[in-house]
């Protein structure tokens, strides 16, 4: 096999706590290929983000490290760009000017002005947004700035795309119709991705392989499974493929049957990012959103958002 | 509010003007006219109801220099205020004109004379103190400014200088100005020695006691500000790994501008009120010598002429406020 593009060894993480450290994670393994596309799922509070912020540089392994075409990481970078679960868009900057700030800060030397210029309207082209160059983040709708986030992450050509449920706080038909411009654009630019999500169905139809993880403390990765189907793919020809349904039913054992219910094993804790945002999509409760069916081709429709 | 349902029928112009009245009469409905009233009619009635009373209870004080002024005698010397800063200026330019026409007549005699103009020699006006009182509370306050956001944002950028300099601030931020007041005068005697000196000494014991005393609000507020930007902000600067410089400016200070403003306002509504503490106290020029001379000087005018000078102390302090809302609502992006 030829050498990962990225590669956790033996990662173990141990934050300080007021009673004594805390292992959230344990001899995490993980190697991942040029332009794959992996998918992080797990219990709500089993270390998904911890992991996702060990590789942007965000947090410091305490023990193995995290390699990335051969380089250590060490600290954040653009080249491991991430979109954030909740947009982080600077309030006070306009679509455009959040995407420049990202592209003035990467490509300073390598682009004449005018290039930047284009290559951030290409970027906000790319996810649709080229109509709200002037608006605020306040202005637009939340799935309209979650799209400005990955044009921002995507406009700095990174080697690999972070995202940490991404599409987590958003509503099933903005997420379905954001969930296929991902799908072609990282078909597009072959780029590699780590996304977490609490989403079977997203896990399912967005990845190459779907890494899972046990429940915490000392979360580590449980199973790890290849989705071989077909691309470019389609959520309502994939509806009834035996296969498809076959990757659903796994994920769903290793999550309900293997690693059933964390409450009773982890003691209540405190979350420190946003995760409790969505209600709908928390692992708190022990639920997984898991649709019926797939939902609808929403990218034929426009999203309602996007008529507001 | 009802919207206009519009039928588009012009063989019906009737209904249309009926539908034209009936959205004339809707923006005179009963919550329409509430909320004038709450923006004008309030307001209004809660000023005259105060006058009123002030009018009424004012005559039952009486004082060492007479019954306490009511709304008449004050709007009477308000007048004659008014009118001793016109007579004055009438007085200084005619002082002027006739050092005009004496030096035309001097080099008319003798070409090589050397002529010069004096300024008028008369004691400030009403209106003169309050033009220096507005200028040392605004140099006060710009000093204040300037070395309260950068600061502020040193501590909270920084915890371990914050845990440093909290004990400090904590302890200065009370002190009231009657005590900075006699350490900043001889201070400011033994230190500012000068010939031909640029500020008159009891301007800068002034503005440095306000500076003293205004600092804190926005050094706190801007710190907590600055501590307080959403982590996932910072987590972008990090990835994008902005310099220091593009961070403070493009992510902390953005972020924290509305916090900024709110201490610059407070910190400004205190200056103006220690600045004119600090003129009685000091003798310096300024309003607050203005009160404090009527108070030694003890007429039956000078309890009048003090309320004027409360009165227009008070209106000056809510303009300033509200002037630094507007510049508030042009800077900051929330607004
Ligand atoms: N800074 C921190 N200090 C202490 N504990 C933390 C910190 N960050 C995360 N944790 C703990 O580590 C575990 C994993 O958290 P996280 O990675 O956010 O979970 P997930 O993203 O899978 O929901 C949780 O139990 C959380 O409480
Ligand atoms: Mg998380």
């Amino acid at each position: 096999m030829s050498k990962p593009h990225l590669e956790l060894t033996n990662v173990q993480m141990a934050f300080d706590t007021p009673t004594g450290p805390f292992i959230a994670l344990e001899n995490v393994d993980l190697k991942i290929r040029k332009g794959e596309f992996v998918s992080l799922i797990g219990h709500s509070g089993c270390g998904k983000s911890t992991v996702l912020n060990i590789v942007a540089g965000l947090l410091q392994a305490t023990r193995g490290g995290c390699v990335l075409d051969g380089h250590e990481v060490n600290t954040p970078g653009p080249e491991r760009a991430v979109v954030f679960q909740n947009h982080s868009l600077m309030p006070w900057l306009t679509v455009y000017e959040n995407v420049e700030l990202a592209v003035q800060q990467v490509f300073r030397k390598s682009m004449s002005k005018a290039e930047r210029r284009d290559w951030i309207l290409h970027n906000l082209n790319l996810v649709n947004m080229g109509h709200a160059l002037d608006k605020r983040p306040g202005e637009i709708s939340g799935g309209m700035a979650q799209r400005v986030g990955i044009a921002r992450a995507l406009a700095m050509k990174p080697s690999v795309l972070l995202m940490d449920e991404p599409f987590g706080a958003l509503d099933a038909l903005t997420r379905a119709h954001l969930q296929d411009s991902l799908m072609e654009i990282q078909q597009d630019l072959n780029s590699t991705v780590i996304m977490i999500t609490h989403d079977v169905d997203e896990a399912v139809l967005l990845s190459d392989r779907i890494v899972m993880m046990t429940n915490g403390p000392a979360a580590t990765v449980g199973e790890e499974l290849h989705i071989k189907l077909p691309r470019p793919r389609n959520r309502v020809a994939l509806a009834d493929h035996p296969e498809y349904v076959h990757y659903r039913q796994a994920v769903l054992s290793f999550l309900y049957e293997k690693q059933s219910f964390p409450a009773k094993q982890t003691p209540p804790r405190t979350e420190p990012g946003a995760d409790s945002a969505t209600e709908e999509a928390d692992g708190d409760a022990g639920t997984f959103t898991v649709h019926a069916a797939p939902s609808g081709r929403t990218a034929l429709a426009q999203p309602a958002e996007e008529n507001a | 509010m009802t919207t206009f349902n519009q039928t588009h029928n012009p063989s019906r112009p009737l209904a249309q003007a009926q539908q034209w009245l009936r959205a004339v009469s809707d923006k005179l409905t009963a919550r329409n006219l509430a909320s004038t009233a709450r923006q004008l009619l309030l307001p209004a009635i809660g000023i005259l109801l105060f006058l009123g009373f002030w009018h009424l209870a004012a005559p039952q004080v009486e004082t060492s220099l007479g019954a306490f002024p009511g709304p008449a005698q004050v709007l009477e010397q308000s007048g004659q205020l008014w009118q001793e800063h016109s007579d004055q200026r009438d007085r200084a330019a005619k002082f002027v004109t006739m050092q005009e026409q004496r030096n035309e007549r001097i080099l008319a005699e003798n070409p090589e004379a050397e002529v010069k103009i004096r300024d008028y020699p008369g004691a400030p006006t009403f209106l003169d103190q309050i033009v220096t009182s507005l200028g040392t509370v605004l140099a006060g306050f710009m000093l204040a400014t300037v070395i309260a956001v950068p600061l502020g944002i040193i501590i909270g950028l920084n915890r371990h200088f914050s845990a440093a300099v909290n004990p400090l601030i904590q302890i200065f931020k009370p002190v009231s100005p009657l005590a900075w007041l006699p350490l900043v005068t001889m201070v400011v005697s033994a230190t500012y020695v000068s010939d031909d000196p640029m500020f008159e000494k009891s301007f800068l014991t002034s503005m440095i006691t306000v500076t003293l005393c205004s600092l804190w609000p926005t050094l706190i507020n801007t710190s907590v500000g600055v501590a307080a930007v959403n982590p996932d902000l910072l987590n972008v600067s990090k990835v994008l790994q902005l310099s220091f410089w593009t961070h403070v400016r493009k992510v902390v200070l953005p972020s924290s501008i509305p916090m900024i403003f709110t201490g610059l306002r407070v910190s400004l509504g205190i200056a103006w009120m220690v600045l004119i503490a600090a003129e009685m106290l000091a003798q310096s020029p300024g309003l607050g010598k203005f009160v404090w001379d009527e108070f030694q000087n003890g007429s039956s005018q000078s309890l009048s002429r003090i309320m004027v000078a409360v009165l227009a102390i008070g209106f000056i302090g809510f303009l300033l406020d509200r002037i630094m809302l507007l510049v508030q609502k042009k800077v900051a992006w929330n607004e």
